[in-house]
């Protein structure tokens, strides 16, 4: 393993550390439990946006708190989701009354480590709301199972909704456009090689040369299948169709066009896969007017990368495009 | 025999120390179908309980359960913390202000445990989680204790029970937590949750066994 770390233990530590020292203008670090708020939290009458997740797919969600973003973001250890401590510490030091919204991906140990902060900040009073984002389509999702993994719309809704808040949305409105960003938001990932988990020490899984992982999620976990390698234009379909095929997304449609790196994937290779989806878009008469394109949720050093479409109307494209100020998107 | 306040002090130790001697079996079996990080957070859940120990080993069975389920609450994150702590937690409010367990209070606890366990993570029995390593073991323990069994000898038939149940996941599909994402490819993998909580029970039998 090589890693530019002090000690598997202390990775997470380490990087808050560096966090805090960075951006001060910006945020600030608490510890022991861990949380990040904007500098100049609580914003009086404004709705707290939290979210929180384990570490490992940054700059989600810590480099995403900051004025128009996130009012703070909890980071659990790698892969782990955080302890409901550390979203109440993070509720309490951000709270001002207007309410506070927990942004949640969809995955057992993050639903229910909220699912306990939710009963605990109630229990003091604070008004909480809650939108868990499902959008990967790539997880076959029934009544019985754990349904779908947030992925690439959480980093689009964080952005939508916290521009929202920071316009002076209620609540409820925060949690209404939420819920409408992950209803016409869809994903799905593809991994050219595994990550390594610095306490593992090896690669999580193991892919030959000419072998991807189609369906991945930002764990290191196994996908959904394994595949030949192909070209760039060969996957961007597998991974496009069917995020197109489920929503639907119509001919006529506008949409925010997301690529996002897996974190060891070069940007020009995202923008070969960019430049092949809009073509596939543009054959389906679907109107790219915003796109996103860099590492944005990723799993560690894993290469790869994920696609998102986000149907778009005119009140997300107004709030995508009011200012933020944030260690990682300004 | 009963079981007293030493013994679930010994309980957690043990517990704590076969984790740690195990964590990276657990590491391995959750690398196959999750994500490698079980057996690391369940050592640095219970490292934690550790150090809180002392300061409640004097004090009722319910207090130093609600101690552990809190701790492992606020220090493992993900799935197993918030299960087994609330586990933790659930036995601690049937064991309030008691020094010592019959063998039925015991089950009892094991109940709410598992009763918690089914209430946050939402999920039942054959659906290849840690539940299916707890289930049967309680059921053994249950009808061994009815039969007239002694606590030792119905430990060991709850234990293997609960083994049982555990192997018995390698040929269950996932349909919860992160192993459900494989869908059919989560054939052929024993569950890494059902293997900790296996460990837990052969960490109790090993306790009560050795103060016979």
């Amino acid at each position: 393993m090589k890693k530019l770390i002090n000690s598997a233990d202390s990775v997470v530590s380490d990087a808050l550390e560096g966090i805090a020292l960075a951006h001060a203008d910006l945020v600030r670090v608490y510890r022991n439990p861990d949380f990040i708020v904007r500098a100049d939290a609580p914003v009086p009458g404004k709705v707290s946006v939290i979210s929180g997740g384990g570490s490992g797919h940054e700059p989600l969600h810590s480099g995403f708190v900051g004025k128009g973003m996130l009012d703070a973001a909890c980071p659990g250890a790698m892969f782990t989701s955080p302890a409901p401590d550390q979203m109440l510490a993070a509720t309490r030091a951000t709270h001002s009354g207007a309410g506070v919204l927990y942004i949640i991906k969809n995955y057992a140990g993050d639903v229910m480590n909220f699912e306990m902060a939710v009963e605990l900040a109630a229990a003091e009073g604070v008004e909480i709301a809650t939108v868990v984002t499902n959008d990967d389509v790539a997880v076959r999702d029934s009544l019985y199972t754990a349904g779908r993994r947030g992925i690439g719309v959480t980093v689009l809704l964080e952005k939508i909704v916290g521009a929202a808040a920071e316009a002076g949305a209620s609540l409820a409105e925060c949690q209404r456009i939420g819920e409408r960003v992950n209803a016409q938001g869809r994903s799905m990932g593809v991994a050219l090689t595994s990550c390594t988990v610095p306490h593992v020490g090896r690669p999580t899984f193991d892919l030959g040369e000419d072998e991807i992982e189609m369906g991945v999620g930002i764990h290191g976990e196994p996908g959904l299948r394994r595949a030949k390698l192909a070209d760039a234009a060969e996957i961007t379909r597998q991974l496009a169709n069917p995020i197109l095929d489920d929503l639907p997304f119509r001919s006529g449609d506008n949409v925010l066009a997301f690529v996002n790196g897996m974190g060891g994937t070069p940007l020009i290779e995202l923008y070969v896969v960019y430049a092949e989806l809009a073509k596939l878009l543009k054959e389906r008469r679907i109107t790219i007017t915003r796109s996103l394109i860099g590492n944005y949720i990723t799993s560690l050093e894993m290469a790869g990368c994920s696609i998102t479409l986000l149907r778009f109307d005119d009140e997300l494209t107004r709030l995508w495009d009011a200012p933020v100020l944030t260690p990682e998107w300004r | 025999m009963r079981v007293a306040v030493t013994h679930v002090i010994r309980f957690i130790e043990e517990t704590a120390a076969i984790l740690q001697d195990q964590r990276h079996y657990l590491t391995e079996l959750d690398a196959a179908i999750g994500d490698a990080d079980h057996g690391a957070n369940l050592d640095r859940g219970f490292s934690a309980v550790l150090a809180r120990l002392p300061g409640v080993a004097e004090m009722d069975i319910g207090s130093i359960l609600k101690t552990v389920g809190a701790t492992l609450v606020s220090t493992v994150g993900g799935a197993s913390g918030s299960l087994y702590g609330t586990a933790f937690l659930r036995a601690g409010s049937v064991t309030a202000d008691r020094f010592e367990l019959s063998p039925e209070d015991l089950v009892a606890a094991l109940e709410s445990a598992l009763e918690g366990i089914q209430a946050r993570g939402k999920a039942q029995l054959g659906e290849k989680t840690m539940i299916d390593a707890i289930a049967p073991g309680i059921d053994a323990l249950k009808q061994a204790l009815a039969a007239g069994d002694d606590l030792v000898v119905a430990l060991r038939k709850g234990v293997a029970a609960s083994g049982e149940g555990t192997q018995a996941t390698a040929s269950m599909i996932a349909t919860k937590g992160r192993a459900s994402y494989l869908g059919e490819r989560s054939l052929g993998h024993q569950d890494p949750g059902a293997a900790s909580a296996f460990l837990m029970a052969q960490a109790l039998l090993k306790v009560i066994e050795s103060s016979e």
